[in-house]
């Protein structure tokens, strides 16, 4: 490659006079023969051909040797795409389907660079105030002129490959005039992108900038495409426990791909995703890519209510006897429905069910209909759980709540501690740091190395073996099935004792309900209700924190999720209680 | 290592603090307004988790230092280490020295650490930000004292002494000052142990006055070293005392004398109760006139008048002719039988009691009463009641005896403490109670009539 780039180089060697020049890591050319190396420089030939350059594809950009830093040409959009490969990778090595990466993923992307014009599209943002010319017959031998119908398009899959793997396809082949020749690269804003400094300037009204966080969010809306079986809250978790690259993911970019400059405040981040800040990311990217209807989420799926409840219930140990309760909530709320349930980007009101909060939601709601929850009730049934279960030691035990209480409590004590204290421990630097500028480089470096030496030292003195060792994946985070004398498995108790026959069916022993709000905020301040612990029971607040920190979110958010399940589930006492201006807290159930 | 590194960091706390934390005008210190100021400047914006973590890994490694978990305490801070790498620069420029005080801690009692440990972690700490390079040189050189290895605290010592940072070192002057003290200091060492040799040798061996000279020529050194750094108001209690102890073996009489008056009457240093006993026992060396030495024991008087000095205060009081200091006398009595740390000391209850016979006799039941009215609804029960009787009779009937006397005479003999006594039938004491109780009913303060 770089023989050949020297071709055009036809002077006589002065040491040898032989014609047969390479091109140096500096762009400098040298003598084949004799390894002598001359002061002329690939980029001062080449001026008058960079207008000309193709680029074959994105994600490879020039071999051409920049002279500050060496390495290739690239975009930041390239090194999105880059991210999303790792993180495409990753999902795939987690068990979802190869499909996700090289068909729904990679159009989506597509798309999102065709919606922004930074690719597929005549007149690519780069060119735009700029007096680099595009040569027409470049963009002729394109065929993106029209718009591709992008989702059954199954002509580039190559595309979002690796440099490696892609081949020169002629279909993909794009113009991309070169902006790098009009940056000053001594000042003191700079970027190892071509793009890097435009990018982070850039505000352009309607065009929906490309972010780390979105690189997420653009998974999870694959991962919804798809109908995976992991929900956001999985996928966050996965995040944090380092099973898909986000935080640093730069730093797995190619050799060549430098990052400096402001490339430091596009790629580094340094907080973990943030699952309201995520999804209100995905509903964004979702409108802006102008996606139809996503496919139905039916009772088949993972993220129906009914099958996220019942992994819920395993997963924090509960009857498997409480499912026929919430599909029967799920029912009676309509929260099943498929109209419901399947995201819509292009409806008016872009919103989409938080499938997991609300799975878990639904839960909660069950526990109040069969406890009360009122730090009264619970815990006089658990008497009589405890009562008849001495007795009975034979018979299939009743469900008591209290000792569920007590083990489940200790459960997620340790595992919260545990969890801050792995938390505690992260690793947030890169390997490879990231630096301002020239000025700031060798600072970087050395402090970087600064901080190496020091950890070793201290790592010296730790025993070595780690204590931090890393989880495998896993959509569960509690395992019940061991036998273990103070980790007792609830999954097979009954609900007898809590329920009584009546007729044909099964009631519940307990006939009264408080409302988690009574009346909800209708104030433009978005949110519909709010959380102030100190106003509930003790036992609410423990199963809201449970189920929070299950699924990595504020209290608050569950909170409000139970307050609309409820809502939908007593829109008649809703409507009663605005006429009686609520006076009574509590509610009859029908 | 927090007991010295307390030391150290004295002096130039307050540099500290501007730096750190704010700084009111009344020098008073809010931690938490730094914090609140923080999220000012932040915008209210939401934490980074680098920054939640950081500081939680913070709190991980101050519990565990706190349980004495210095494993964990490593495990912990190689994680912390990444707070030199914040983006904040502010935070960026305060870590290393917070680094530095728990690095340090850990290494001192980690079991897997050395010597070699602690020193490479040190040298590397002192290139972290240059501000801290005098700091943790001291530290590493007291760390060095602390294992006995004073010959490479000496030479850490003299490399502090040569750093040189531009401006920078001008306002750490005192900081070199300390540096430079710290090296005298270890020479005045050096100078004692030589000092003890010598008292071996015989005066008139040739080696006597060579090793003589030796001393002189090495005190000389040490005076450069110290004189800097005890010009500037704070409290050097032992560079002022070794130094002292070499001028006067010297026979410098005059500067010891200068220096130890500066010490104790300047005003720009802190209130320092050493500096006026230092002066106060070189007089005393000196035989300087009684006048002088009451004076410099007035000052002492007043800033801590339990100390033990106050017995010779008083001694030097009765002597005096002046009704004034005999007035006195009494008051400095009373005043160190105040003190709870007090109650138990034998000496002060015998002056007490033969001065009260003394001034009863000589008719300054004025002065006496004065006294005892400001302590009269206190002192019965902190120094007279049954229980004190009892269980001072028992450890120390002699201490009881002066005691029940002083009771006696300022209660009354129908007090319980000098009944109590009274009642005790002791062979060998028999005749000295009965003299008590003669004397008490003679000198009584409370029916002088009778």
């Amino acid at each position: 490659m770089e023989l050949e780039e020297a071709k055009e180089f036809k002077e006589r060697c002065s040491q040898c006079a032989a014609i047969s020049w390479g091109l140096t890591d500096e762009g400098k050319y040298y003598c084949t023969s004799c390894h002598n190396v001359t002061e002329r420089s690939k980029e001062v030939i080449n001026t008058e051909a960079i207008p000309n350059a193709k680029i074959k594809t994105i994600n490879r950009g020039l071999r051409r040797k920049r002279k500050c830093e060496k390495g290739w040409d690239w975009f930041v959009c390239e090194g999105f795409q880059h991210i999303l490969y790792q993180q495409a990778e990753a999902l795939k090595a987690l068990g979802v389907g190869p499909e996700l990466k090289d068909e729904v993923l990679h159009n989506f992307w597509k798309r999102y660079l065709q919606k922004s014009k930074q690719a597929y599209c005549k007149n690519p943002i780069y060119t735009s105030g700029r007096k680099t010319k595009v040569l027409e017959d470049n963009i002729s031998h394109s065929d993106w002129a029209s718009e591709p119908e992008l989702l059954s398009d199954v002509n580039c899959l190559s595309f979002v490959e690796s440099g490696a793997e892609s081949q020169s396809d002629a279909q993909t082949q794009k113009s991309f005039p070169l902006t790098k020749a009009s940056q000053p690269e001594s000042a003191s804003v700079c970027s190892g992108s071509l793009d890097g400094v435009e990018y982070s300037e850039r505000k352009e009204k309607g065009i929906l900038k490309m972010t780390v966080p979105r690189t997420l969010a653009f998974c999870y809306l694959s991962l919804l495409w798809q109908r995976e079986t992991i929900t956001l809250s999985d996928l966050l978790r996965f995040v944090e426990e380092d099973h898909i690259p986000y935080i640093n993911a730069f730093q797995h970019f190619p050799e060549e791909m430098k990052l400096y400059g402001r490339d430091k405040g596009i790629f580094t981040i340094e907080s973990w995703p943030d699952y309201e800040e995520i999804h209100k990311n995905m509903i964004e990217v979702a409108t802006f890519l102008d996606l139809p209807r996503f496919p139905d989420i039916t009772e088949a799926c993972y993220l129906h209510p009914s099958v996220l409840s019942m992994k819920y219930l395993m997963e924090v140990n509960l009857p498997d006897e409480m499912h026929g309760l919430t599909c029967q909530v799920v029912k009676m709320t309509g929260i099943g429905e498929a109209d419901f349930l399947t995201f819509d980007p292009i409806a008016k009101m872009a919103k989409t069910v938080k499938y997991d909060i609300q799975a878990v939601a639904v839960i909660i709601v069950v526990l109040k209909l069969l406890f009360l929850l009122d730090d009264n009730l619970e815990w006089s049934l658990s008497d009589l759980a405890e009562i008849h279960n001495e007795e009975n030691k034979q018979d299939k035990p009743w469900f008591d709540f209290r000792k569920w209480y007590q083990v489940m409590k200790k459960t997620v004590d340790e595992k919260k501690q545990k969890w801050e204290e792995t938390r505690a421990k992260y690793m947030w630097k890169s390997e490879k740091p990231l630096y301002h500028s020239y000025i700031d480089r060798p600072v970087v470096y050395k402090r970087r190395e600064m901080v190496v030496n020091l950890q070793k030292q201290f790592s010296a003195l730790v025993d070595s073996t780690p204590t931090v060792e890393k989880k495998s994946p896993s959509s569960f985070q509690f395992n019940w099935t061991k036998e273990d004398a103070d980790k007792t498995c609830f999954h097979g108790h009954s609900l007898q004792g809590i329920l009584i026959k009546k007729g044909q069916s099964l009631i519940t022993k307990n006939s009264l309900y408080w409302l988690s709000t009574q009346k909800f905020c209708k104030s433009y301040c978005k949110h519909v209700t709010t959380y102030e612990e100190s106003n509930f029971s003790l036992s609410y607040q423990f199963v809201l924190n449970l189920f929070s920190f299950l699924l990595r979110i504020k209290t608050s958010l569950l909170h409000e999720e139970v307050s609309l399940i409820e809502k939908k589930l007593f829109k008649k006492k809703y409507s009663e209680t605005k006429q009686k201006s609520s006076r009574s807290r509590k509610v009859r159930r029908h | 290592m927090s007991d010295f590194s307390e030391e150290v960091t004295k002096p130039i706390s307050e540099d500290d603090q501007v730096e750190t934390s704010v700084l009111t005008g009344t020098g008073m210190y809010f931690p938490w307004l730094q914090k609140h100021l923080e999220t000012v400047v932040t915008g209210g914006k939401k934490k980074k988790d680098f920054a939640q973590t950081t500081s939680a890994c913070l709190n991980f490694i101050q519990e565990a230092l706190l349980k004495h978990q210095w494993q964990q305490a490593a495990e912990y801070m190689h994680s912390y280490l990444q707070i030199l790498e914040d983006s904040d620069s502010y935070k960026r420029q305060a870590a290393p020295e917070v680094i530095w005080r728990l690095g340090s801690e850990i290494l001192f009692y980690h079991p897997k650490s050395n010597v070699e440990t602690f020193s490479t972690f040190a040298d590397r700490m002192k290139n972290i930000g240059v501000l801290n390079y005098l700091k943790i040189s001291l530290q590493h050189a007291l760390y060095l004292l602390h294992h006995g290895l004073l010959e490479d605290a000496n030479r850490n010592l003299s490399q502090a002494e040569t750093w040189r940072y531009g401006e920078k070192s001008s306002s750490q002057e005192i900081l070199i000052n300390l540096v430079q003290a710290y090296k005298g200091l270890l020479q005045y060492y050096t100078w004692s142990k030589k000092k003890t040799e010598l008292s071996k040798l015989d005066e008139d061996d040739y080696a006597y006055s060579t090793a003589t000279q030796n001393m002189l020529s090495e005190s000389w050194k040490t005076s450069v070293n110290i004189c800097a750094l005890i010009k500037t108001p704070g409290v050097w209690d032992p560079f002022v005392k070794s130094y002292v102890e070499m001028l006067e073996f010297c026979g410098d009489q005059d500067e010891a004398r200068k220096i130890l008056t500066n010490y104790a009457y300047d005003e720009k240093f802190p209130s320092n109760p050493n500096a006026h006993i230092y002066l106060y026992n070189f007089l005393k060396r000196e035989k300087a006139p009684r006048a002088k030495l009451l004076n410099v024991l007035k000052i002492l008087y007043q800033i801590v008048p339990s100390h033990k000095l106050m017995l010779e205060f008083h001694m030097l009081l009765k002597k005096s002719e002046k009704e004034e200091h005999r007035k006195l006398g009494l008051e400095v009595l009373f005043g160190v039988l105040d003190f709870a740390g007090c109650t138990k000391n034998i000496t002060a209850w015998k002056y007490l009691a033969k001065y009260l016979r003394q001034l009863l006799m000589e008719n300054h039941l004025v002065w006496v009463q004065e006294e005892w009215n400001s302590r009269k609804n206190w002192w019965p029960t902190f120094h007279f009641s049954y229980f004190w009787a009892k269980s001072d009779w028992k450890e120390d009937t002699d201490l009881a005896c002066e005691k029940a006397f002083v009771a006696g005479i300022l209660l009354g003999k129908g007090c319980r403490y000098f009944r109590y006594i009274l009642k005790q039938d002791h062979q060998v004491l028999r005749k000295k109670i009965k003299r008590m109780k003669k004397s008490v009913k003679k000198y009584s303060i409370v029916n002088p009539r009778v």
